[in-house]
């Protein structure tokens, strides 16, 4: 059974279409990108996923539910973990937010729970930092921090979005190589801009920009190149070949795509 | 001013004072971190709405002023939670109408001659049993309410999508931390006045948060930050016999001026 199974789906929001015509399977343990430009529909594609936005045309299970039925299984990332970063909170607080709807000690927090969200950040590597006040971390630092949260509900589909965005080149590294690790156990599923690095450790990727266009690149990583001395691909190869593939959206898109120094 | 605490005014004063610094510092907090001192502002001068309404009713001016404070935190939530986009907008409207309507209704009152100046700096100095009892009863609610739902206020706080996405009712929250919020902006225009109230809901938030590492400890905090200023400014106000909401603001201020000038030589 597919993880995740979306068929025909279209979405138009102020009478502007978004999506249109979206088909996309998802395996379990697939690691999937999801790249495109800005406003072409990624982040809304992950709302419906996640039943935030509300679904109009087509169909999407989850787990051969529907998504809001699936949520519990679901560990999501959100964008811009850098907004709200003079909260008062401790990281501790925040793992634990991801804990799922169920039994509730009438005040604070159950030791199971916090037990739980302690080996979630010690999953993440970022068990030492308990007890510090959010605000405080890194940016790679604070996505780990969410990493976590989102790894609270053990969770089989992990996704994230744009999980790099404000992360230095090592940092960046640091996460893929820790999503990685636990695509041994579970179903990732990654929008990024930064296509040469994450196609690194994606096995698929698809392009949206209101329409999607898939690959299956698990055997293609071989035929590129890799540059510079952090190893990432050569940009220029990977668009010609997915533009190869017959993908028209991708050469269109293709000036929009930051390239790196 | 020790032997002034033989008057009942001035023993209510104080309680008074320390009643709504306490439920101030917890529910500015909630408003500050939710990014709501704009709302909190509109629904302040609203209740004003509420005030002419009870003048003219014949009404107690608290139970006024709270229904229509709440009424208007109602609407405000129904409608940013509806279009956030254009909320300031609505805010600005809500909070122009409240005041207009409270003006017409007092000049519509045969024979009354409202002391406007009280509800917008305050009276402290005429608080009464009945409005104590009030003050206290909101303050219990209010611990009630932040200590049993404190998770759920945390994560709608720190992070709402999240929170909706793991099954936490983020619109109610929103709107009961508005509730909460009018009725403390209600009983704190008692102590320094509607124009002013803005201020007791921030300053001492302001310091608190740059204190805690978590929103419980700010909450805390700011209660006792902010009765420490009233304290103060109920001391000034009467030995200089000054306006006392005014003097406890000008505490505020100052103390958050020399604060910031610490912090920033560390």
């Amino acid at each position: 059974m597919p993880v995740i199974e979306i068929k025909n789906l279209s979405f138009v929001y102020e009478r502007e279409p978004v999506l249109e015509n979206i088909d996309l399977t998802v395996e379990e343990k697939d690691f999937l990108a999801i790249i495109g430009p800005n406003g072409g529909g990624k982040s809304t594609l992950l709302k419906l996923i996640l039943g935030i936005n509300p679904l109009k045309k087509g169909s999407i299970t989850v787990l051969g539910k529907a998504p809001k039925e699936s949520l519990t299984k679901i560990g999501y990332v959100p964008q811009n973990t850098n907004v709200n970063t003079d909260f008062p909170i401790k990281v501790i607080e925040v793992v634990m937010m991801g804990h799922v709807d169920g039994k509730r000690p009438l005040f604070g927090y159950g030791k199971d729970e916090v037990l739980c969200a302690m080996g979630a950040l010690k999953q993440v590597g970022m068990a030492d930092f308990a007890q510090t006040k959010i605000g405080s971390l890194s940016g790679g630092q604070r996505q780990r921090v969410m990493i976590a949260r989102a790894l609270c509900a053990h969770p089989q589909i992990l996704i994230l979005d744009e999980p790099t965005s404000s992360i230095d080149m090592t940092g960046q590294r640091d996460i893929y190589e820790l999503l990685k690790t636990l695509n041994a156990h579970m179903t990732i599923i990654v929008v990024s801009h930064d296509i040469s690095v994450i196609l690194e450790y994606a096995n698929k990727a698809t392009h949206v920009n209101k329409t999607l266009s898939y690959h299956d690149i698990s055997d293609k990583k071989s035929t590129f190149h890799t540059h510079g001395n952090d190893g990432h691909f050569c940009e220029i190869e990977l668009l010609q070949m997915l533009g190869a593939e017959n993908c028209h959206t991708c050469e269109e898109a293709q000036p929009q795509w930051r390239l790196k120094p | 001013m020790i032997e002034a605490l033989q008057f009942d005014f001035m023993q209510h004063a104080l309680l008074a004072g320390i009643l709504v610094s306490f439920a101030a510092g917890i529910i500015g907090s909630l408003i500050v971190v939710n990014r709501m001192v704009f709302l909190a502002g509109g629904i302040a001068h609203t209740s004003y709405g509420g005030i002419g309404l009870a003048v003219f009713f014949g009404l107690p001016i608290f139970l006024g002023a709270s229904l229509f404070a709440v009424g208007a935190s109602l609407l405000i939530a129904a409608l940013t939670l509806k279009k956030r986009h254009r909320m300031d907008t609505f805010i600005g409207l809500i909070w122009a109408v409240g005041m207009a309507i409270g003006v017409i209704f007092v000049d519509l009152t045969p024979g009354y001659n409202v002391d406007l100046m009280s509800y917008l700096f305050g009276s402290i100095l005429a608080v009464s049993t009945q409005d104590l009892y009030f003050m206290a009863g909101l303050l219990v609610v209010i611990l009630a309410v932040v200590t049993l739902k404190y998770r759920d206020i945390l994560a709608v706080s720190y992070d709402s999508e999240y929170a909706g996405l793991r099954g936490v009712n983020v619109p109610f929250y929103y709107t009961l931390i508005l509730v909460l919020s009018a009725l403390t902006v209600v009983i704190a225009i008692k102590v320094v006045g509607l124009i002013l109230v803005i201020a007791m809901l921030t300053i001492p938030v302001y310091i608190a948060e740059k204190l805690s590492n978590s929103l419980f400890t700010m909450m805390f905090l700011s209660g006792a930050i902010a009765t420490l200023f009233t304290l103060v400014g109920l001391w000034f106000s009467y030995t200089y016999d000054l306006t006392s909401g005014a003097s406890i603001i000008m505490v505020s201020a100052i103390s958050l001026g020399v604060f910031l000038l610490i912090s920033q030589k560390k």
